[in-house]
């Protein structure tokens, strides 16, 4: 069996106009270290993964527990850089754990999305039809519903734990991808060597896995960097609403508390947004910069 | 190319499934959603006996099964009974109307906003394309885009509102204040508008520059451009005559797109400035625990979209009588 599929395999190679030139390794590092968009992106990330990754170590212990007077200003105290919130507790400390929680609900909730929305585009593009007559319908359906609300909804009926904010999330933002990786499906199923392939005998599963698939995962990258940027301002809204998993530190939620000390120590505010701001423009800057160096329509500058 | 009529009636039909399911969702959402109303009124009320709850559920058909109910709730929709609020001690649907001018008015001037700014900002950057201006604004659009809008709501409070003292900090009007006449009322509800219709306009204002640039750019390199140019048709006329509005129909779009999601998308401002629309009356009633008038909203936006949707469709069928209608 090895044999003749391997033998398909190539048939159907040779006759493939290749997309994946685009993303040949040294091409594609080339232009995606010209891009400044990308570069910019991937260092802040990096950064942010860094303190995602040490909060332990850097700052040890519960970034909930009381350490020193409360209200200390950012700079005030050298010892606490970011100074300390309403109940004495270090800013920086809760801003570094903080990261864990966007970062976390982010990537968890993409690749629900990531994968709903494959599986679902990759259906009802490669088998048109009824098939995708009725997939899109259902797409619609979560397309039309007001996110946050239901976001909210799902929320109130799982309980605020990391993995059900993940879970509702994901659940909403699938459609994205589904329109996506279908309409590349359709692209891509229209070329000869996709007929060839069903020619010679090949299953439909082993042609979605080999043909279609990877002929989407460009567009899916780009859309994916950007619907994590998407997830933490999501996940930053339900914890600011107080809906958010209150048993960790997020940014969302520290604004939320700031807010009610607004007008004398708006730091407090202030500091975790602008974490929200810089991770979610880290993850914005990287789809751009990928959009750009994975689109070979773009025009490089 | 097919007939308009057919088109409008089969897009027309296509909106009864789609509601019956939305209708269907909210309906097992308010099943699974721990608790039923009974037991509402039960914490309400402060306790009540076992035999007092099964009267009540009994009094609102809630002892008949799923499918039933399901019946029941279908009708009740349809004749706008979205059912009664114990905390608030009112019917769904009256609260929801009583708050929907807040909400409207908060939407439609931060929309109107983002439209103006956005598409000349977005108009000027195709213009100017690859320039110094362009980059400046796309890098405002994308800070548009990546800053939570509840964050700039509260940063804009600390400037206009705490340190400038220019504008007051929420609400709609200012408390226990006597208007000599209408223009001081709606002079003091513009005052309270300002910032919340800022900090929701930010958002929309970055999709208008963005749509706004690549449609133009896209109409810029088609034919007729060229040939109004070498007509000798002014600069300020191709654009504003030719390129602008070709570049029209997908403004109309969102903007119709919008309108439809404005009940769901105002939840986090109208929270942030306490400004008393159907977004802030959904937040109330997640931390009331109130499905029911929860769900209602949910309902109403998302009927609300659909409706919004199938208007910008039959919008465009008028638009732009080339669009060929797809199957």
């Amino acid at each position: 069996m090895s044999a003749a599929t391997a033998s398909i395999d190539s048939v159907v190679a040779a006759v493939e106009p290749t997309r994946v030139a685009a993303i040949d390794h040294t091409s594609f590092r080339r232009r995606f270290f010209r891009s400044h968009a990308a570069v910019t992106g991937s260092v802040i990330l990096i950064l942010v993964l860094f303190s995602a990754a040490f909060a332990s170590v850097l700052y040890p212990g519960d970034p909930r527990d009381m350490v020193a007077q409360a209200s200390i200003w950012p700079g005030q105290d050298a010892h606490y850089l970011l100074g300390t919130d309403m109940l004495g507790r270090d800013m920086a400390a809760a801003i570094f754990h903080g990261a864990r929680q966007s970062l976390f609900i982010g990537f968890a909730a993409t690749s629900l999305a990531v994968l709903v929305g494959t599986v679902i585009g990759v259906l009802s593009g490669y088998f048109g039809g009824f098939v995708d007559d009725s997939l899109m319908r259902f797409t619609e359906i979560f397309l039309t519903m007001p996110t946050l609300l239901f976001t909210i909804a799902l929320v109130i009926i799982l309980g605020p734990s990391g993995g059900s904010i993940a879970l509702a999330i994901g659940l909403t933002s699938w459609p994205q991808i589904a329109r996506l990786v279908r309409a590349e499906a359709m692209r891509v199923r229209q070329y000869d060597f996709v007929s060839a392939a069903i020619t010679i005998g090949m299953g439909h599963v082993r042609i979605i896995l080999k043909h279609i698939l990877p002929n989407s995962l460009s567009p899916v990258m780009v859309a994916a960097s950007v619907m994590i940027a998407q997830v933490i301002l999501a996940e930053a809204s339900l914890s600011f609403l107080g809906l958010g998993d209150t048993t960790v530190m997020s940014w969302g939620g520290m604004v939320g508390a700031g807010r009610a000390v607004l007008r004398t120590a708006w730091y407090m505010t202030a500091l975790p947004g602008l974490a929200i701001f810089i991770t979610v423009m880290g993850f914005m800057l990287l789809g751009n910069g990928l959009n750009d160096v994975l689109n070979p329509r773009t025009p490089v500058r | 190319m097919k007939k308009p009529g057919k088109y409008v009636t089969r897009r027309l039909l296509q909106v009864i499934p789609t509601s019956v399911i939305i209708v269907l969702l909210s309906f097992l959402l308010l099943k699974t959603a721990p608790g039923d109303m009974v037991d509402v009124i039960a914490a309400e009320s402060g306790g009540a006996t076992k035999e007092y709850m099964d009267q009540m559920r009994e009094l609102y058909g809630l002892d008949v099964p799923a499918h039933m109910q399901f019946v029941h709730f279908i009708n009740r929709v349809l004749h706008f009974d979205l059912g009664y609020s114990f905390r608030d001690n009112m019917p769904v649907s009256s609260l929801i109307l009583e708050r929907l001018p807040a909400t409207v008015l908060l939407s439609l001037s931060s929309i109107g906003f983002a439209l103006v700014v956005g598409v000349a900002l977005g108009a000027l950057a195709a213009k100017y394309r690859g320039s110094v201006l362009d980059t400046a604004i796309s890098v405002i659009s994308t800070i548009g885009f990546a800053t939570p809008l509840f964050w700039i709501g509260l940063m804009l409070i600390v400037l206009f509102s705490i340190q400038l003292r220019w504008l007051p900090v929420a609400g709609m009007v200012t408390v226990g204040m006597d208007y000599a006449n209408h223009w001081e009322y709606a002079l003091d509800v513009a005052r309270h508008l300002v910032l919340p219709a800022l900090s929701l306009g930010c958002f929309f204002l970055s999709m208008y520059v963005r749509l706004t640039r690549s449609a133009m750019l896209e109409v810029y390199g088609l034919d007729f451009v060229r040939t109004a140019r070498a007509k000798g048709v002014s600069e300020w006329r191709v654009i504003t005559r030719h390129v602008l509005r070709n570049a029209l129909l997908p403004i109309v779009t969102i903007t119709g797109l919008q309108l439809g999601g404005l009940f769901g998308g105002t939840v986090v401002i109208e929270t942030v400035f306490g400004w008393p629309g159907i977004g802030r009356l959904a937040y109330d009633a997640v931390a009331a625990r109130d499905i029911n008038l929860f769900l209602a909203i949910f309902l109403c936006s998302s009927l609300m979209v659909i409706f919004m949707n199938l208007l910008v469709d039959l919008l465009y069928v008028v638009l732009d009588p080339r669009i060929e209608v797809a199957q």
